[in-house]
């Protein structure tokens, strides 16, 4: 029988929420002290949730790889938060963001979870600014809000391109405060290696000490993943070195279902890649489609002159470029889903009209905004007859003022001063929205080991809108986790501490031992990036932003086929007792080699095109997704059979009954 | 670009380091310093040797983790930017470039270019946040207005990564310049005031208890500051430390 009980409460939509959190158990105050509660992550998801479960009085342990709560990745993301606060009086409304991330995601998310995340998104705002997170600002004093893509309000607030460190700061604040209380303990330099289960039930984890590689035992009531997404199975992606994928595949494999391992975002304005040496990629926030436009050449020529440096971007008129976005979906412009604006941007270079060295780049021009801003701050001050010079003047201070850094970061990677020339951007793996599946309480398929944030799967179906991961982290871990928890945690007001001396925590520390000998003794030849980046390859190559049956039937068997050489000839240096950062890279490694193989066998299965899921067999003859709602209207939720390859699927119906299901339109 | 490249090497924080010498060959402008550094540490690798141990995670300059004194300078020759984003198209073929984790007593080496940085976690637990529940029961945000000027440059002030060049520059190893960044974004705004006395106080208590030097206005820190930082935020710290210890 399969496990997947969504837990939906009954009733209608906007009700169901409030009266879940009416009929859930409470734990009294005096019963919290003596449970306690492990949280691996302390990103926005992890952190938010540490501070409130310690502050509402369970006793909090957190764990991060980092060397400090405040580098998790979170504090990369730039451009904003979505809340439905309607403050620009342009017609937001809860329904509205509700009905926006449902369209983004293509059909292919949980309307009730969905619904409950638009409607505690207001409240994190005001949350954040009481917690002296310094948003942006209009002259007024008040809240400043900008557009992101998909949708045709102004619902994001911003901190400069800095809103996820902002954020950040905000909940490592208030996870500081909760540590100089007492009631957290943060255990920095730590690696999550596996999950204890006692009596069905998750009841604590084997962790590492990256200092002195020592091994060990944590026990908790509850275990709480919040370590984020794997787009790093790319090698290439947007994310930190260190994000991984281990702690949920540990859970995965210890018997929680993965969920649409497939459903990955490309973003569309990231920093081209430059050569074989590149170690990650730089995200240019979606906030400067807000005024930057994309074009490519119009004609071939032109393209392959630029290519090999005998035209700038500059010497092409208006006339001369192909506005594309523009062009293909006049009503969303330049601000369609990130889906769609990655598509666009790979069916131009593929055509031949991409631009840099490689022909993997289009143009991000902030020329007209910056016309645009000038003449306006010219008439505002005073300047009605403004010369060409004063323009540019005026509106390249406005840009600089709201894009500053990213400005910045561009120059430095690519040394060109965008203020004059088009930035050059290209696709690139960004975000993941599969992951651990979850029921409505953010419970994953084993009793007391819940999901949120990145993680877990819930909330962005196959594509998610830009704003909106910063916005579900902290739904998950201020309003959300912190009340259904509690529900679990009920029953264990009598446990008492979990012993770690037990036959369940000798296996599974046993388990993360032999897996680190095995590593450090192999011996063998290539170093572990070596194959990081050769299962990068073929991720990129056959699973990324357009698929098809028979390259993924092949990528399934290469990535095998790696794996295997992989645990044949890795190559750790030093020993397991001291800081290895090889050793590190090799357990994440490896897990990657395992969900790889479960990524491309979703992306086989699913013979539709959704969201971020482009199968080039299903499509419209416009180039755009074509769905199959009939046979394809469910999540993917894969059990853990011991050979990634030979999964067993199981499948949660999506069912809709307050929206319409309709083909996703941005034209 | 050919290099020579002489690094610390640091068994364990127990152990004494030395300087290691290092050639390396094929280096090209458009890799990042930490690019660099990967590809010398592919090298060593292969050859059986053990890797140079480095912090850094996100490598687009927001975490903060990344380090190194390189040629005497936190996060090497250029300004406004961390090591991960320094390219390799500022140094010429044939240099020595001295590559050095960042020095100060409150910051023990680990292993080799790696640090302790966990006495800033410290500052912070001491009074760096707002004490207010994360349970969501506040007012509206926008009940709390607040000057723009303010705002931003209490915006300005949260942009410290917690990197720790601020105290790698300076020649007492002072944490003035980060500990002040965050009593300042708070001391800007209207909700960081209600807590402002015991906050700076328990604070540069913290500071000064984890060993880190005092500050002699040399403006080294400013300087080397990946995210700028100003030396305005020391001068409010100031203003407020002495405020509330006539409160006291």
């Amino acid at each position: 029988m399969s496990k997947l009980d969504s837990k939906i409460p009954k009733g209608p939509l906007a009700d169901k929420w409030t009266k879940h959190k009416n009929e859930i158990n409470l734990v009294n105050p005096a019963n919290k002290r003596n449970i306690d509660v492990i949280m691996v992550g302390t990103g926005l998801a992890g952190g938010s949730a540490a501070a409130t479960l310690a502050e509402l009085g369970y006793n909090v342990k957190t764990f991060c790889y980092q060397d400090s709560p405040r580098r998790a990745h979170s504090i990369a993301a730039q451009g904003g938060i979505n809340a439905a606060k309607n403050y620009q009086g342009d017609g937001d409304s809860n329904y509205r963001l509700f009905y926006d991330t449902i369209k983004g995601g293509d059909y292919r998310s949980r309307e009730a979870n969905v619904y409950r995340l638009a409607e505690v998104s207001a409240n994190i705002i005001d949350q954040c600014v009481a917690q002296g997170v310094p948003f942006a600002r209009e002259y007024g004093g008040y809240l400043d809000n900008r557009s992101f893509g998909g949708v045709l309000v102004s619902r994001t607030f911003y901190a400069k391109g800095q809103t996820g460190q902002q954020l950040l700061l905000g909940a490592y604040s208030a996870m500081n405060r909760q540590i100089n209380r007492g009631k957290i303990t943060p255990y920095n330099r730590h690696e999550m290696l596996d999950l204890v289960i006692v009596d069905g039930k998750a009841r604590g984890i084997i962790a590492r000490d990256m200092v002195t590689g020592k091994l060990e035992r944590h026990s908790a009531h509850a275990v709480v993943i919040a370590s984020g997404g794997y787009g790093n199975v790319f090698f290439l992606s947007t994310n930190a070195m260190g994000s991984n994928v281990t702690a949920s595949w540990k859970i995965h494999k210890r018997g929680a279902y993965f969920a649409n391992p497939c459903y990955t975002q490309i973003h569309p304005t990231c920093i081209p890649v430059s050569g074989d040496h590149q170690s990650k990629l730089t995200l240019m926030s979606e906030s400067l489609r807000n005024d930057g436009r994309i074009w490519v050449p119009k004609k071939k020529e032109d393209a392959e002159a630029i290519r090999n440096g005998k035209k700038k971007p500059n010497d092409l008129s208006a006339d001369e470029r192909d506005y594309y976005l523009e062009r293909r979906y006049p009503s969303y412009g330049n601000l369609v889903p990130r889906d769609v604006a990655s598509r666009a941007a790979k069916e131009r270079c593929d055509a031949g009209f991409g631009v840099n060295k490689t022909g993997q780049a289009v143009y991000l021009d902030f020329a007209s905004a910056i016309q645009r801003y000038g003449k306006e701050q010219a008439a505002i001050h005073g300047n009605h007859n403004p010369s060409a010079e004063e323009i540019k003047k005026l509106g390249t201070q406005v840009i600089e003022n709201k894009y500053g850094n990213l400005f910045q970061m561009y120059e430095k990677i690519v040394d060109e001063n965008p203020y004059e020339t088009p930035m050059m951007i290209y696709p690139a793996v960004h975000y993941t929205m599969g992951g651990v599946w979850v029921d409505y309480n953010l419970e994953s398929t084993i009793p007391g080991c819940y999901v949120t944030g990145e993680a877990n799967f819930s909330d962005h179906g196959a594509n998610r809108l830009g704003a909106s991961a910063l916005m579900q982290g902290l739904a998950d871990g201020y309003f959300v986790l912190p009340y259904t928890i509690g529900d679990y945690l009920s029953k264990d007001i009598k446990t008492g501490k979990i012993p770690t001396d037990s036959k369940e925590f000798d296996e599974a520390e046993n388990n993360v031992r032999q897996l680190l000998e095995k590593l450090v003794n192999n011996n063998g030849k290539h170093s572990v990036d070596y194959f990081h980046k050769k299962l990068g390859h073929i991720m990129w190559d056959k699973c990324g932003m357009a698929r098809n049956a028979e390259d993924l039937k092949s990528a399934m068997s290469e990535i095998k086929a790696l794996r295997e050489e992989f645990w044949k000839d890795v190559k750790i240096p030093g020993t397991m007792y001291e800081m290895n950062a090889e050793l590190e890279k090799a357990t994440r490694v490896a897990d990657f080699l395992e969900l790889g193989e479960l990524f491309a066998k979703d992306a086989l299965h699913r013979n539709e095109s959704c969201g971020g899921h482009f199968r080039e067999e299903y499509q419209t003859e416009e180039g755009e997704a074509l769905r199959d709602d009939e046979n394809f209207m469910y999540v993917a939720a894969w059990e853990y059979t011991g050979d990634p390859g030979n999964s067993i699927l199981h499948k949660e119906e999506l069912e809709y009954e307050n929206i319409e299901v309709k083909s996703r339109s941005y034209k | 670009m050919k290099l020579t490249l002489k690094i610390w090497r640091q068994k364990d924080s127990k152990a004494k380091g030395e300087f290691k010498t290092y050639p390396l060959e094929g280096v090209e402008g458009d890799m990042s310093f930490l690019e660099m550094l990967d590809v010398l540490n592919e090298g060593l690798i292969n050859k059986g040797e053990e890797p140079v141990v480095f912090d850094h995670d996100c490598r687009e300059g927001i975490c903060g983790t990344c380090s190194l004194q390189i040629n005497g300078e936190p996060h090497g020759p250029d300004r406004l930017i961390t090591t991960c984003q320094l390219h390799m198209r500022m140094f010429n073929d044939g240099d020595t470039i001295v590559i050095e984790p960042f020095r100060a007593k409150a910051f023990p080496v680990i292993k080799d270019l790696v640090v302790d940085r966990s006495s800033f976690d410290r500052i912070q637990q001491a009074g760096g946040f707002i004490s207010v529940n994360t349970s969501g029961n506040t007012i509206d945000a926008n009940a709390i207005p607040v000057n723009k000027h303010d705002a931003d440059e209490s915006f300005n002030s949260a942009t410290c990564i917690g990197c720790g060049a601020c105290v790698a520059a300076c020649k007492n190893a002072s944490a003035m310049l980060f500990t002040s960044a965050k009593v300042s974004q708070f001391a800007l705004l209207p909700q960081g005031r209600i807590e402002a006395t015991e906050r700076v106080l328990n604070m540069v208590a913290q500071m000064d208890k984890e060993g880190f030097g005092n500050c002699s206005n040399t403006g080294a820190c400013e300087i080397e500051c990946p995210k700028g930082i100003s030396l305005e935020n020391i001068a409010r710290m100031n203003r407020e430390y002495l405020k509330a210890s006539i409160k006291g």
